[in-house]
């Protein structure tokens, strides 16, 4: 079946996609978008994290058909037109929130919209927010670090 | 596979009724995981996430009639005072992102004796709205649950929604597990006191074939709250009451022995978060403590 839908603002098709294919299989492997990690296509990971129409979901648990027509923001749509890092990311890296990297892409889209939602968030909103995210190399540390010091400089922005 | 796509409600009644093995998929957080596993390869996709009305709710009167698929992220945020124990029960589910995506249509459609919802529908009481091309009827949620992922659905039946009592008592949902976030239930339990009708309800997740009440606990102190009066003064509650009450829970329970946990230790659990959810909702129900209740309501970190 052939599905159409939004990536990061652009109108995006995608031709014989198979009925049971993911919304991750898809932006991996027909639309060049490999920053959406696979890890466990089982919503246990969120590495595969993407927002639909908004909202953060694990595109590993979308089937393809279901986003037609609709909008999807991956982690490759957070940065700046010229490649400038956003807020969340410049972040990451300044904080030492990446060890090997693989869920990073995952953290990046769910910190970036607790942040849009509330750009105050206190720890316990922080560690809520990015409950469905695991890291193996186990950094969350600097992970917190990475959101608290994004959220203090959106402050500054303002 | 074929993936069908219905643009309104009638249409997914058609399409079930011509395609009755077709397999509806709403947040796919169930349904996704067995078709990327391989475990199930259905020959229809049903997708209903085009039908906007399964993702709304009404309140009216005495019940909210709750869409199938109204997201867990959408009852926490808007149906708390309505739906106490539901809310909670929605606030264990998963992940931020699941419980963006899954709603209670698919955890009774998936009829697990581990969904989290099902122990604060049983608590709270309520009907399944079923429905097909021949007509709708509401299942009682005591008739829903026929065995292991099995439920009272026909096979051109879709769910609709669920109508639910609103709540004329304090509810609360516990559940046990290795972590706060993404986690199955070990066991779970739900409570809700009806003051209006001087009833308690209960239900017991993950720990027998299907969702079940613990009937006999609740007959037990919804007897010893009226024989004492408890109602009407809002007493203090007989710890011996409260002993006595898990201990029937415990008993109502009929669990196994899995990966998750010995039947002893469900058996064990479920006594203790009896207990502990009977202390809370009774405080609640005397009108103290309101704070540490509401610190209590607070998302886990």
């Amino acid at each position: 079946m052939r599905v159409t839908f939004t990536v990061n603002g652009a109108p995006q098709e995608a031709d014989d996609v198979w009925e049971g294919e993911s919304l991750l299989y898809v932006l991996r492997e027909r639309m060049g978008l490999p920053g959406s990690k696979n890890a466990c296509e089982q919503g246990e990971c969120g590495s595969c994290t993407v927002r639909l129409d908004g909202v953060p979901v694990c595109s590993c648990l979308v089937a393809a058909g279901q986003v037609q027509g609709r909008e999807v923001v991956t982690v490759e749509g957070l940065a700046g037109e010229g490649g400038e890092l956003s807020t969340v990311q410049q972040a990451f890296v300044d904080a030492g929130a990446v060890q090997c990297g693989f869920c990073t892409p995952g953290l990046l889209v769910a910190a970036d919209e607790l942040l849009e939602r509330n750009p105050e968030p206190s720890d316990g909103d922080i560690r809520e927010a990015l409950s469905g995210n695991l890291c193996r190399c186990t950094g969350y540390e600097k992970i917190l670090d990475a959101v608290r010091l994004a959220a203090a400089r959106t402050e500054e922005a303002v | 596979m074929e993936f069908l796509r219905p643009a309104s409600w009638e249409e997914a009644l058609a399409a079930k009724a011509e395609h009755p093995s077709a397999v509806p998929i709403a947040g796919g957080t169930d349904v996704m995981v067995e078709i990327n596993f391989d475990h199930r390869r259905p020959e229809h996709l049903l997708d209903l996430n085009r039908i906007a009305e399964l993702q709304e709710w009404e309140v009216a009167g005495d019940t909210v009639r709750l869409g199938a698929s109204v997201p867990y992220t959408k009852i926490m945020e808007h149906l708390r005072a309505e739906l106490p124990g539901l809310a909670l029960a929605s606030h264990t589910v998963a992940s931020p992102q699941i419980r963006n995506r899954g709603g209670v249509g698919g955890n009774l459609g998936t009829a697990s004796p581990a969904g989290d919802a099902h122990p604060a529908l049983l608590a709270g009481g309520g009907e399944v709205e079923a429905v097909s091309v021949r007509g709708t009827r509401l299942i009682p949620i005591d008739d829903f649950y026929k065995g292991v992922k099995r439920n009272a659905l026909e096979p051109d039946e879709l769910i609709r929604a669920v109508h639910l009592k609103k709540a004329t008592g304090p509810q609360q949902f516990s559940k046990v597990g290795t972590r706060n976030a993404m986690v199955i239930a070990v066991c779970a339990f739900g409570l809700a006191l009806h003051p209006d009708a001087r009833t308690v309800r209960t239900g017991i997740g993950s720990a027998a074939p299907t969702p079940i009440r613990a009937t006999t606990a609740e007959e037990f102190l919804a007897a010893a709250l009226d024989e004492a009066g408890l109602w009407e003064s809002r007493g203090v509650l007989p710890p011996a009451v409260a002993r006595q009450f898990a201990d029937l829970v415990s008993g109502a329970a009929n669990p196994i022995d899995d990966v998750r946990g010995t039947a002893s230790y469900r058996r064990h659990a479920l006594g203790v978060m009896a207990r502990r959810t009977l202390g809370w909702t009774w405080e609640q129900y005397r009108g103290t403590e309101q704070d540490e209740l509401d610190d209590r309501s607070k998302p886990c970190a």
